[in-house]
């Protein structure tokens, strides 16, 4: 998403995101207390959602205000190098023994509720019930809002889009805003699937979300979407199957995928190819 | 190409002379450095050697000079050829892992063979002398780097930091699970190998100068200081050299426009694999030099992203393509890293009576992020920056900015990065600007900006 627009690897965004899950952890047992997972535990999530995608947002939208805006103009390795450094950051406050320490760390939450062919109905409902509203609401913003014109046209054209009046550094924030929050919720429903937080979790997922997005096509929505299905797939199988090499691997092949992928088709499935201008 | 060489020649000529400064000036402080504590210091009073030997114990310097070698080889990938490379670890843990195979107690198989090695001939096992092992790991860490830097010719940017992050995991993972690679046990898989043999001392152990074995022990480590030192001074020597010939302004070409480097005759691909090559040759030694001067033993566990962004970050603080100051960066950040802040937290204990000692040190990371965020803020260039790579900093990439199709990018961010220019340099283009008649005062600061740019590169 951030990617799209400004054309920079966010290497702190799968950080943040580990980091919401800590707070979505911390929030939803240690202040509400929050034991078992059933039907009447769906206001403290609804809080803890809030509560987490304002502070990715928060947490986002000052890292650029602080860092991202004022290397705007600077070559490209400026603000990666930031956002390696923020990703510092956001790992080493994980990693203290008041927040999580630097072991994995086990919540005390169980999942109520029917359960059906092993699948816990209210997980796999609240995780529908999370991602198909967000994901409307992304696609609404993004296609119908005025500012989701401006994102677009920022994303083209920064001093075109400038020079039509459009405020580039308020769409950008509101860009940061929008992919922290959406790292928030992201990071809600992870604590509440796996019940387990981890300072490494978020550049280990990020990387894989990254060859996600990759795979479908930088900047498009639907192969995003495909390329994190795929992906997923590729990981299952290599996980379950039966030539499968198992979840040591499960990196590993990953990173092939996307090496081959960058190698042969760069642009991704859905992307179209960018020819190089002198 | 060819045709600037004489002209190169003719102005490198007053230099000649001092071609012995640095050596001598490097060998001077190595030398100063390891008898500081191999005479001078035991020799002191307490009060005075206590402070020193608690702030900068051998132990740290050691490590200092290992980091050096590992950072010299990224300055190579990064800072000469200009491609950013996330995966460094990856041929570190090749280089440690080298010296595991070639130097260690088997875990898995039986047989003997000693070349060269100063352990005793009846200690089962392989055992290759250091040096050959440093030579061993080198070309196979070269071998992996075209390997790696094969498929990444065509990446840029971004895509080209994020397939080496990937190389990188690939391979630690790779030894994470390499006690079962298709059924055999290739490198003990989690736990490692432990007891590599350490570094042997030659001549000068059999003459009694010097220990026979460099254990970790306080005599060890003393006279570890000679040997990195001397595969610092290596690594130095061939940076500084290699960066003069025609293969070194190739790369430079290559960081600074790939496109038109190539219309001038660079041929790409040999040139990125060979900095990939020799950065990788570099990371092997220093790999070795870890496992077998340091830590003498690897597990994957050590060879970590966070290791690949810490020797990243030495050479972004020092300053990139800038020999000097990328050894400058890894000795600061690796003292801090090892030793420093625990003293820092100590000094600040004695002074506040907080209890830092022991917190301080667990804020590395922070530290170490907040240190890269800040640098990438204020001083972009590094603390020695070489001349051309600050004004590379300071300047948009050119290419990458149009070939998203934003050529107008280019303008603004001139204005910015003539805003960021020192006060001289901003009369200086006043006056030029002035001087071009230029009509309004954005494009006259355009102008300016370009022509600066002109002059500087």
């Amino acid at each position: 998403m951030v990617y799209g627009i400004i054309e920079l690897i966010n290497f702190a965004h799968g950080d943040l995101f580990m980091l919401t899950t800590i707070v979505a952890a911390g929030l939803m047992v240690s202040v509400l207390g929050v034991g078992a997972l059933t039907a009447v535990s769906i206001l403290p999530l609804l809080l803890a959602l809030v509560v987490c995608m304002a502070f990715g947002g928060f947490l986002n939208v000052s890292a650029e205000f602080l860092a991202y805006r004022r290397l705007r103009s600077a070559p490209k390795l400026a603000p990666l190098m930031t956002a390696v450094g923020l990703s510092f950051i956001f790992r080493g406050i994980a990693q203290q023994d008041y927040v999580n320490g630097s072991a994995q760390k086990n919540w005390p939450v169980t999942w109520g509720g029917p359960v059906i062919e092993g699948v816990f109905v209210y997980k796999l409902l609240m995780v529908l019930a999370v991602t198909i509203p967000l994901l409307l609401a992304m696609t609404y913003i993004v296609s119908r809002t005025k500012m989701g014109k401006a994102m677009r046209a920022v994303a083209q054209d920064q001093d075109g889009a400038r020079l039509m009046g459009i405020n580039v550094n308020g769409t950008i924030s509101f860009v940061f805003g929008l992919g922290g929050a959406l790292a928030g919720a992201a990071g809600v429903l992870y604590f509440l699937c796996q019940t387990q937080t981890y300072y490494d979790t978020g550049t280990q997922l990020g990387l894989i979300a990254f060859t996600a997005a990759v795979l479908g096509g930088i900047g498009n929505l639907t192969g995003a979407v495909v390329g994190g299905l795929s992906i997923g797939i590729v990981q299952a199988m290599n996980e379950g199957g039966a030539y499968g090499l198992g979840s040591n691997w499960s990196q590993s092949v990953v990173f092939i995928i996307l090496i081959i992928l960058m190698v042969f088709k760069p642009e991704g499935i859905f992307g179209r190819p960018t020819t190089e201008k002198v | 190409m060819s045709a600037a060489t004489p002209a190169l020649r003719a102005e490198r000529s007053p230099r000649r002379l001092g071609r012995f400064a640095w050596p001598a000036g490097y060998v001077a402080v190595i030398l100063f450095l390891f008898f500081l504590y191999h005479s001078i210091l035991p020799s002191l009073v307490k009060p005075v050697s206590a402070p020193v030997l608690a702030w900068l114990p051998v132990a740290t310097i050691n490590e200092c000079l290992m980091w050096a070698i590992l950072a010299l080889g990224l300055n190579v990938v990064v800072g000469y050829a200009g491609l950013l490379d996330l995966g460094y670890v990856a041929f570190w843990a090749l280089g440690g892992y080298t010296a595991g195979w070639l130097m260690a107690f088997p875990f898995n198989w039986e047989w003997d063979f000693h070349l060269f090695s100063p352990v005793r001939a009846s200690t089962p096992g392989t055992h290759v002398n250091f040096w050959l092992v440093c030579i061993v790991a080198g070309v196979l860490c070269a071998i992996l780097g075209l390997v790696i830097g094969a498929p990444t010719l065509r990446l840029r940017g971004d895509y080209l930091a994020l397939v080496t992050l990937g190389f990188g995991e690939v391979i630690t993972q790779f030894f994470r699970n390499s006690n079962n690679i298709g059924g055999a046990n290739v490198a003990n898989g989690d736990p490692g190998i432990s007891s590599i043999d350490p570094i042997g001392t030659g001549p000068l152990g059999a003459l009694g100068v010097a220990p026979k074995l460099l254990t970790n022990s306080a005599a060890g480590n003393v006279w570890k200081i000679l040997v990195l030192g001397l595969l610092v001074g290596i690594c130095i020597f061939i940076s500084l050299r290699i960066r003069e010939g025609r293969l070194g302004r190739a790369w430079l070409a290559l960081r600074e426009d790939e496109l038109a480097a190539s219309m001038m005759g660079v041929p790409l691909v040999r040139v990125k694999l060979l900095a990939y090559a020799v950065g990788a040759f570099f990371g092997g030694i220093g790999g070795v030099a870890n496992a077998s001067g340091i830590t003498t033993a690897v597990s994957p566990s050590g060879f970590d992203f966070g290791k690949s962004v810490l020797v990243l970050l030495m050479v972004v603080l020092g300053g990139m393509g800038n020999v000097w100051g990328v050894t400058i960066g890894a000795f600061l950040l690796s003292w801090l890293n090892g030793n420093g802040l625990k003293q820092i937290g100590v000094q600040i204990d004695s002074l506040a009576g907080t209890n830092l000692e022991a917190s301080l040190p667990r804020y590395n990371y922070v530290i170490l992020g907040l240190l890269l965020v800040l640098m990438m803020l204020f001083r972009r260039e590094g603390l020695i920056p070489e001349s051309r790579t600050k004004a590379l900093m300071q300047m948009p990439s050119r290419t990458e900015a149009e070939s998203l199709g934003a050529d107008s990018l280019e303008a603004e961010a001139e204005t910015g990065a003539v805003e960021h220019a020192d006060a001289a340099g901003d009369a200086r283009i006043a006056a030029s600007a002035v001087a071009m008649a230029g009509s309004g005062a954005g494009a006259g600061h355009a102008t300016g900006g370009s022509a600066r740019r002109e002059e500087e590169s």
